[in-house]
């Protein structure tokens, strides 16, 4: 399945690292190992919030004796990072806020376990925008993660820890969380593929909660067929998260090899108009024009209101997080604020000094179109709205198997390009939030490079959980290129 | 207190249902445990956490709402209800706003007012909805600060609201007992008032008797004892008439009842109450109910309070209102059942229940499952009366012997005391001779046409026989031997 791995042990695909560690030729110690020193030597990069190395060490050890005692698996010593919003016992989980600072969750989170019981070993945990709010990783208490392509580009958000991680091979994949394009869009920007799976697909159990009805555990990964790998030991039914289907898993390399012929890709004609960029337009026009040549036909569909996912999305987002963030308040764990004068003080200065301003913004946000008078007005309408969309999705589908466009309207911004400007940031989830507000699979893969020699990505959409599909649909399409394979210089 | 005004009530009642764990987490129910240690990390709500619905208290709900002809909602939705509180471990709790999983239904019982007889009353439900409770703040013993127990975070609660339809505090109180009963009956709820297993909240208005618009309404909270709800509500309307009729007016507040002062004070006014920021909890879906479930529930209940009074009054000949009373409890029913299945007057035995075992246990302020004269007993004694044996005069002393522990069978207690009922003509003929002639004064005064004098002459006779006589056979022939004395005269 593997071809020869490549010089640098850490350019490798998963099933090349598996075959490897199958073959006893490099041991989950040494697998670690190389990746420990790599994160040690890129901290300038900032990806990484929590690094102990004896507890990597100690797990890659026991996945070696889980393989000297016969046991086999694809993951089994294969490294993986977390995205800190993930609750992980050995680890700090901060979920980058002042407010967790120094946290350390008595439980870890089902997608930590999964991944674990697989014999994944954790390399650390990632830097991200704060509570996953934010779209460059800006927003992080603990400092801005570096685009590894440039680094005077963000890596997107929130999972820019993640991303920038993968990017420059600090680890072979990463978790991450997309509630409105938090895994595509660092993705995109960064050079790598973010997969996003069906709402309600991967477990919410132990991922902090930003907008429960949005929030969906992905990876970034170097490639769909990694992702798919590892969406195998991910994704399953969870009776700890209500939300959470009870489907029997499944096989998601199933696809992989099943091409583009006959395949009906759907493009909106809402996603290639004003307001993208020309190089990023030429990058997905040409990425079409590719899958034409692989025998895919290509169908005009449209989503006449996914315009108004960002408003719709601001409303029902920041509603449930100004809910979700209630539990911070100073009395049973985390920040508590070190002088007040009474309960209601100490409640309001914790908040006040553990929050940053974006997660403050939002939690406003929330509160104001919760309140009593504008709930029809807001929550209520943008519930409506949400439903719209998700009929036109419905809609599309009936026409094509898979729906392609843009992820962001250009490759990566500055940093401080747009941080004074919320309503600018917010707009950078365009592409990303309909199909989030329609809790279906989506991803974005590398497709080329900006003039500023920063990365494109493709979005690929597909219906509810035919995320398998989805990958093979990518797979063919990183058969036929090599942005995938593309590594930053200096990585 | 003024006959002028109409006092209004509504309630809501927190039934705190009897699961084994919490409703959306696998902590424990139990009451009394070193604090803190019945709260899982859902409980506490750390980050990461998610709560998921406990299928028993759902149960519990769907047996209520069966029990009182409610829909039971085919699909309904938990709602956030944001607020922040130190002892609210989320910032919100959880709960059923806009579409609750028990919706109408009615409660009907028998109120005894202070004067007057006594009435059946049907009360309409509005609604029953689940929810969690808050965990405790205790703010004594902690030098100064707060401390928190969550262990009664996440109890499941089932909050029973009623139309307002209660025009008194009696209703109130009987409305409140009977459902007290009911979720008892039920198994949904221990029914221990003290340790806050059902506590009332009331709505009280009062308006001008005839008046078409209701007053406005104060809310009494957590009231935690049929004694406190009525002493409340009673307070609350003297405080409202009275400042009505000073040319007051009432303000709508929430207010706390002081049973130690016996009055009530302000808690917080409409002006200072929350925003709830009410809205679906994304964290859990819908909640439905399918048509399967309902019935499985309702095959496996047990004889609804209703169907009993029904087939008591149809099978037993017992009034509405007697059913009703009979069934005021499980344990009072399956008492009465018992007594009845072994007596030929099926009336006898309710007349009995109702009448000296009620005043009994009233007087002893226990319920009928600590009442010390076993249904056997009863039926026994009830017996040798509708068999002449003894009379009831005697049956009520024999009763009282019962009560106070008479372990020996009724039978024996009538031979080794000799209560045994004097039904010869001969002997009675005797007294009754014996009592004319010692008393000629009273018999003249009978003859001046004086009945009371007959009266007193019966009385004399049954002293004689030690209140034995059979009361029947001796008015009779007190009749014919005053009547045959006259006539000789």
């Amino acid at each position: 399945m593997s071809a020869a791995p490549p010089a640098n042990l850490a350019h490798a695909s998963l099933a090349q690292l598996g075959s490897l560690l199958d073959r006893r030729e490099v041991s989950a110690v040494e697998l670690a190992s190389t990746y420990l020193e790599r994160i040690a030597r890129h901290t300038d990069l900032n990806a990484f919030l929590d690094v102990r190395p004896e507890t990597t060490l100690a797990q890659a050890r026991a996945a070696d004796q889980r393989r000297a005692q016969g046991e086999t698996g694809p993951l089994l010593g294969v490294p993986i990072a977390h995205k800190d919003v993930f609750v992980t016992q050995g680890w700090h989980t901060t979920a980058s806020s002042r407010m967790l600072e120094g946290y350390t969750s008595p439980f870890d989170a089902t997608v930590v376990e999964s991944l674990a019981q697989a014999g994944m070993v954790c390399l650390g945990k990632l830097n991200c925008d704060e509570f996953a709010m934010g779209s460059s990783n800006e927003n992080s208490a603990y400092g801005n993660v570096l685009n590894p392509w440039d680094k005077s580009a963000v890596p997107g958000g929130s999972s820019g820890g993640s991303a920038a991680a993968v990017a420059a091979r600090l680890a072979p994949l990463a978790s991450a969380t997309d509630t409105g394009g938090s895994i595509r869009e660092p993705a995109a920007f960064s050079g790598v593929t973010g997969t996003k799976p069906t709402y309600g697909r991967p477990s919410r159990w132990g991922m902090i909660a930003f907008a429960s009805s949005l929030d969906t555990a992905g990876l970034l990964t170097l490639s769909a067929q990694d992702c798919a790998l590892a969406f195998n030991a991910m994704l399953g039914f969870d009776p700890k998260d209500s939300t959470s289907v009870d489907r029997p898993r499944e096989d998601y390399t199933r696809h992989l090899a099943a091409g583009c012929k006959g395949l009906r890709i759907g493009v909106p004609t809402e996603f290639l108009a004003a307001g993208l960029e020309p190089e990023a337009e030429a990058a997905v026009r040409e990425a079409l024009r590719l899958y034409q040549d692989m025998g895919a036909t290509l169908v005009d569909v449209s989503l006449p209101n996914a315009a108004l996912g960002i408003p719709v999305y601001y409303v029902v987002a920041c509603a449930e997080a100004s809910s979700n963030l209630s539990r911070f308040d100073g009395v049973r764990f985390g920040r508590r604020a070190p002088q007040y004068e009474d309960l209601l003080d100490m409640m309001s200065k914790t908040r006040a000094q553990g929050f940053g301003e974006e997660v403050k913004r939002r939690i406003l946000v929330g509160t104001y179109v919760l309140s009593h008078g504008y709930y029809d007005a807001y929550f209520l309408q943008a519930s409506r709205v949400r439903r719209v969309i998700s009929q036109e999705f419905q809609r599309a589908f009936a026409q094509c198997d898979l729906i392609a466009g843009p992820v962001t309207s250009g490759t990566a911004f500055g940093f401080g390009e747009k941080s004074a400007d919320p309503v600018a940031m917010y707009l950078a989830d365009l592409y990303t939030v309909p199909s989030s507000l329609a809790g279906i699979p989506a991803m974005s893969i590398p497709c080329g490079f900006g003039r500023l020699g920063r990365p494109l990505g493709l979005q690929l959409m597909a219906n509810h959980f035919d995320e398998a599909r989805m990958l093979g649909v990518a797979h063919a399409y990183q058969s036929a290129t090599d942005w995938h394979t593309r590594v930053p210089a200096g990585y | 207190m003024s006959t002028s005004w109409e006092t209004v009530i509504g309630l809501e009642t927190h039934v705190q249902l009897r699961t084994a764990s919490k409703i959306f987490s696998g902590a424990s129910t139990a009451f009394g445990a070193q604090a803190n240690t019945q709260a899982s990390v859902v409980d506490l709500a750390l980050p990461g956490v998610l709560p998921v619905l406990n299928a028993a208290a759902v149960e519990c709900a769907i047996r209520l709402g069966i029990a009182v002809g409610a829909t039971i909602a085919p699909r309904s939705v938990f709602a956030r209800k944001n607020y922040f509180y130190p002892d609210l471990p989320k910032g919100y709790q959880i709960s059923q706003y806009e579409i609750p999983v028990v919706q109408g239904g009615a409660l009907s019982f028998v109120v005894t007012p202070r004067s007057g007889p006594s009435y059946l009353k049907t009360v309409e439900l509005t609604r029953a909805h689940l929810e969690e409770d808050a965990g405790k703040s205790l703010h004594e013993d902690y030098r100064g600060m707060s401390g928190i127990d969550l262990n009664r975070a996440g109890t499941p609660l089932l909050e029973v609201v009623t139309e307002p339809q209660m025009r008194s505090s009696a209703e109130a109180v009987a409305y409140a007992r009977t459902l007290h009963a009911l979720v008892v009956w039920l198994g949904v709820c221990d029914g221990n008032m003290q340790e806050g297993s059902f506590r009332c909240d009331a709505n009280v208005s009062v308006r001008r008797t005839g008046a078409p618009a209701f007053g406005t309404r104060v809310e009494i909270k957590n009231l935690n004892s049929f004694r406190f709800l009525q002493q409340a509500i009673d307070h609350e309307v003297r405080r409202q008439i009275e400042s009505l009729e000073d040319g007051g007016r009432i303000v709508q507040e929430t207010r706390l009842y002081d049973p130690d002062r016996d009055e009530t004070r302000s808690m917080r006014s409409k002006e200072d109450a929350a925003d709830y920021r009410y809205f679906p909890d994304p964290d859990l879906l819908p909640l439905e109910i399918s048509p399967a479930l309902i019935e499985r529930i309702r095959a496996e209940l047990p004889e609804l309070p209703g169907a009993m009074r029904e087939r008591l009054s149809r099978d037993y000949g017992l009034s509405e209102q007697d059913a009703a009373t009979l069934t005021a409890s499980r344990a009072l029913a399956d008492y009465f059942e018992q007594v009845a299945a072994a007596v030929t007057d099926r009336k006898a035995a309710a007349n009995w229940i109702m009448g000296e075992v009620s005043a009994a246990l009233n007087a002893a302020d226990i319920g009928i499952e600590r009442c010390p004269v076993p249904a056997a007993q009863l039926a026994a004694l009830i017996m040798r009366v509708v068999d002449g044996t003894i009379n009831a005069k005697t049956a009520k002393e024999l009763f009282a012997l019962l009560w106070a522990g008479e372990s020996s069978t009724v039978d024996a207690l009538i031979d080794t005391r000799g209560l045994r009922q004097i039904s010869d003509s001969g002997a009675i003929e005797k007294v009754v001779d014996e009592v004319l002639a010692a008393n000629a004064g009273i018999v003249a005064e009978f003859r001046a046409g004086k009945e009371k004098a007959f009266q007193s002459l019966v009385g004399q006779a049954m002293k004689a026989t030690r209140g034995k006589a059979n009361p029947q056979q001796l008015n009779d022939i007190l009749r014919q031997r005053l009547a045959g004395a006259g006539k000789a005269d």
